[in-house]
């Protein structure tokens, strides 16, 4: 009984990479494409913007909060990047899109911590309201973006395309930030337990909008390497994103409740959804499947993790007397 | 010795209620005073006074002969206070050393990043001064409850406490982990550092502390050097009257009609063929040390946890896969160890609270709660209970004290009228005052004709109530005491499984 739930928790903590290797597996049988390096160079091309927007949604998803809102704010700061500044080069385009996504987070850290009101109503609220100002300001067409910023697309660094340049900057400093500052750590603190926090005299309160804000930052930068890689935003832009971002936090180990997780797992659950998202196509799946097999993912993320706290908390129960001869 | 701490005429009144009325008391370096008093006597106040929660009416405190009046928990800190509550503050999710230094990460240079190698080193040095060996980078989740509070005496040391605070510290550990805590706590006065030490615990008191201060009513009823008093004088002190006898007489014998009939109990490393009964108007008392099974063996009769083998039987009948639902509905009732966790809803009123677990006999027409039947049974139940407030709609348990909260979580029970009562811990934390209306309720629900099963680290309340004792140990009864042959250190002998009778907390 004990050795099978820690054999089960294994699984469960290596539960994306036990899911990758499966269906790399399956995928590769199916088809031969798929196992080849240029598709996995794709895969992680492809899986840039959503893997970016995962990790700041990590710092939120440590403090125990949800931000629901990072795909609205992809859309507006797009959307007002293609209709008011097109002239600009693309250096200022960048920062223009993360300082506006960076202060949308800031509204709502600041409402939240503030106000005191859950993070899952005001983050669901700036959603349509992120949304509806978009659709206004855009007249619901689709926006086009110039040459400069698609072009960014096919460009190398040092033979390295730009997206996966993108991608591994954000992660190397979310990851130095959550393990080697001491901000990173007070998160960890404040989301296993923010009434401790409080007592030890962290400013839990500005923690809690901080992550916020870099959540909000993450919108931006995720958003702008995925405007250079489809070159139009339309009125679907971003929609349903960050369930996407949040099932990839959950899928590599980030808990829901707080205080739990790392960005290395974050990755690694972004990489896997896009992953399949490949396989599927590769294998020629019926498109009207791609959201079952998503929502199958995001299902089996929240499952899993409650599943984990749970034999966690099983397994933190002493036994009394040795099981032997029983 | 020079003096630490000295305390003058400390008084503080909230919303015109005086709850201190000039106490005082004085604590030397290099030695830990008791404060005891019932709980609502002053001691939270004025800890709260000294740690700068609150700021005081009137009155002064000097810290090694300076002025010290904190404005703020920080100051507090800042000037070398210290305080180690029941609840500990630490992040289970997080390593030992990032526990000791959260709120002052040392930098590496002029860079943003935290100074592993400093604060490894700092933590293997404040770890050897607590005498606990594990790693820093152990994270305190995998840590028991007593290596837990030296972490945060390591973390007290770290920041240069002078005087560190002990808020019941016992509760929740072990006894060879208290006789650790007590060695620790010689070793902090060895290197002249002064300690406040508070416990409803006496004994304690008494093995630790150097001198004593009792406070009753916000007023300091008596102080005194160790040596100078006893555990019958200080409660005298505490509820203003010598109580000759502290567990009230008992009107009834037991009768012979069985209520509770177990045999053959067993689940894989929790529990052995466990067996034995309970009579209507009998208390059995379970004696055995915390993780012996007793409140395994509880749940399991509870239906809380499961069973591998074995029949539990209610007045003869048997309770087959109990659930908690069906356990009630045979007329069993339990008072949890955690009341906070598991007992009551902190948010709900008293009489929420009391009709919670026999809501359908408050519905009126088509089902429907009744308040104003709630609220007269609540009333009814509060008066029988001698609860502090009679503003039974209105009041918050959390807002109660811990011996009134325990009142609550009774009378929720005692509503349904039980066959069998299983009170776990009943008496932890709360004050010889409130004890005593426990053992009152006990002894009401026995004379009613109940079966009470009785679990208790103190072995003083297993021998004032019980009729029959039983000990476990390991998850396996070892040994049967009647009432006549009530002997402290063969029940303790046998509690251990082993000899080491010492384990056992006296």
């Amino acid at each position: 009984m004990k050795t099978g739930n820690r054999l089960v928790l294994l699984l469960l903590q290596n539960a994306p990479y036990v899911l990758f290797v499966v269906l790399l597996i399956l995928f590769g049988l199916v088809s031969d494409r798929f196992l080849a390096v240029a598709n996995f160079r794709n895969i992680v091309i492809q899986a840039a913007p959503i893997a970016i927007l995962a990790i700041g949604m990590t710092f939120v998803l440590l403090t125990g909060q949800i931000d629901l809102s990072v795909g609205a704010s992809m859309y507006l700061t797009a959307s007002i990047l293609a209709i008011y500044l097109t002239g600009i080069p693309w250096p200022l385009g960048l920062i223009a899109v993360m300082a506006m996504a960076a202060a949308i987070g800031a509204v709502n850290g600041g409402v939240v911590t503030r106000l005191g009101v859950a993070s899952f109503i005001v983050t669901l609220a700036t959603l349509f309201i992120l949304r509806g100002i978009a659709m206004w300001l855009s007249n619901t067409r689709t926006l086009m973006f110039p040459d400069p910023i698609t072009d960014l697309n096919r460009a190398h660094v040092l033979g390295v395309p730009s997206a996966i340049v993108a991608f591994a900057a954000v992660f190397a400093v979310a990851w130095l930030v959550l393990h080697q500052t001491p901000f990173g750590r007070q998160v960890y603190a404040v989301g296993g337990d923010p009434e401790a926090a409080r007592k030890a005299g962290l400013p839990v309160r500005r923690i809690v909008f901080l992550c916020f804000v870099i959540a909000g930052l993450c919108a931006g930068i995720g958003g702008f390497v995925s405007i250079t890689q489809i070159g139009a935003v339309g009125p679907k832009y971003g929609d349903q994103i960050e369930f996407s971002a949040i099932a990839a936090a959950v899928l590599g180990g980030v808990s829901l409740f707080g205080g739990r997780g790392s960005v290395v797992g974050t990755v690694f659950g972004a990489i896997l959804i896009k992953t399949v998202q490949n396989g599927l196509n590769i294998i020629n799946a019926d498109p009207y499947i791609y959201p079952l097999v998503t929502a199958a993912i995001i299902f089996i993320a929240v499952a899993i993790d409650g599943l984990r706290t749970r034999i966690i908390e099983k397994l933190e129960r002493r036994t009394i007397r040795p099981l032997t001869g029983e | 010795m020079a003096t630490l701490l000295e305390v003058e005429g400390l008084t503080k009144s909230f919303f015109g209620v005086t709850v201190l009325h000039g106490v005082g008391f004085s604590v030397e370096k290099g030695k830990a005073l008791g404060l005891v008093g019932e709980n609502g006597s002053g001691k939270s106040t004025s800890m709260n006074i000294l740690g700068g929660i609150h700021q005081p009416s009137a009155g002064s405190m000097r810290l090694d002969g300076v002025p010290y009046a904190p404005a703020s928990p920080k100051e507090a800190t800042a000037a070398g206070i210290a305080f180690i509550h029941q609840e500990l503050n630490l992040f289970p999710n997080l390593t030992i050393e990032e526990n000791l230094f959260i709120d002052s990460f040392p930098h590496r240079g002029v860079l943003p990043f935290i100074n592993r190698a400093r604060i490894r080193r700092q933590t293997e040095e404040l770890l050897s001064q607590v005498d606990l060996p594990h790693r820093p980078s152990t994270p305190v989740s995998k840590l028991s409850q007593g290596e837990r509070q030296l972490v945060e005496i390591a973390k007290a040391l770290s920041r240069n406490a002078r005087l560190i605070i002990f808020d019941e510290p016992t509760t929740s550990l072990t006894r060879p982990e208290v006789e650790r805590l007590f060695a620790i706590i010689a070793r902090l006065k060895a290197r002249g550092i002064g300690i406040i030490y508070i416990s409803h615990a006496l004994e304690d008191v008494m093995a630790v502390c150097d001198d004593i201060t009792v406070l009753r009513d916000g007023h300091v009823a008596g102080s005194a050097a160790r040596g100078e008093i006893d555990v019958q004088r200080i409660i005298a002190l505490m509820v203003g009257r010598s109580i000759d006898a502290i567990y009230p007489e008992r009107s009834v014998k037991p009768k012979d009609d069985v209520v509770l009939s177990v045999s053959g109990l067993s689940q894989p490393g929790v529990a052995k063929d466990i067996g034995f009964e309970i009579r209507a108007g009998e208390v059995v008392g379970l004696a055995g040390l915390m993780g012996s099974g007793r409140s395994e063996l509880a749940r399991m009769l509870f239906g809380l946890d499961r069973f591998a083998r074995g029949e539990i039987r209610i007045d003869g009948k048997p309770l087959v896969d109990p659930t908690p639902a069906t356990a009630m509905a045979a007329g069993v009732a339990f008072l949890t160890e955690d009341r906070r966790g598991e007992g009551l809803i902190m948010d709900f009123t008293i009489a929420e609270n009391m009709v919670l677990a026999s809501l359908p006999t408050v519905a009126g027409a088509l089902g429907l709660i009744d308040r104003g039947r709630i609220s007269a049974v609540a009333a009814d139940m509060g008066r029988a209970m001698h609860l502090s407030t009679t503003k039974v709609d209105d009041t918050l348990v959390k807002h109660l004290s811990g011996g009134n909260q325990q009142k609550v979580v009774i009378g929720k029970w005692l509503r349904r009228r039980p066959r069998l009562f299983i009170l776990d811990e009943p008496t932890r934390g709360i004050d010889v005052g409130a004890k005593q209306e426990v053992y009152r309720i006990v002894n009401g629900l026995v004379e009613a004709g109940s079966a009470v099963l009785l679990i208790s680290s103190e072995i003083e309340e297993l021998i004032g109530l019980s009729d029959r004792i039983l000990t476990i140990s390991r998850g396996e009864l070892t040994g049967s005491f009647a009432r006549g042959d009530f002997d402290r250190e063969a029940i303790m002998t046998a509690a251990t499984g082993l000899a080491g009778a010492t384990e056992m907390r006296a």
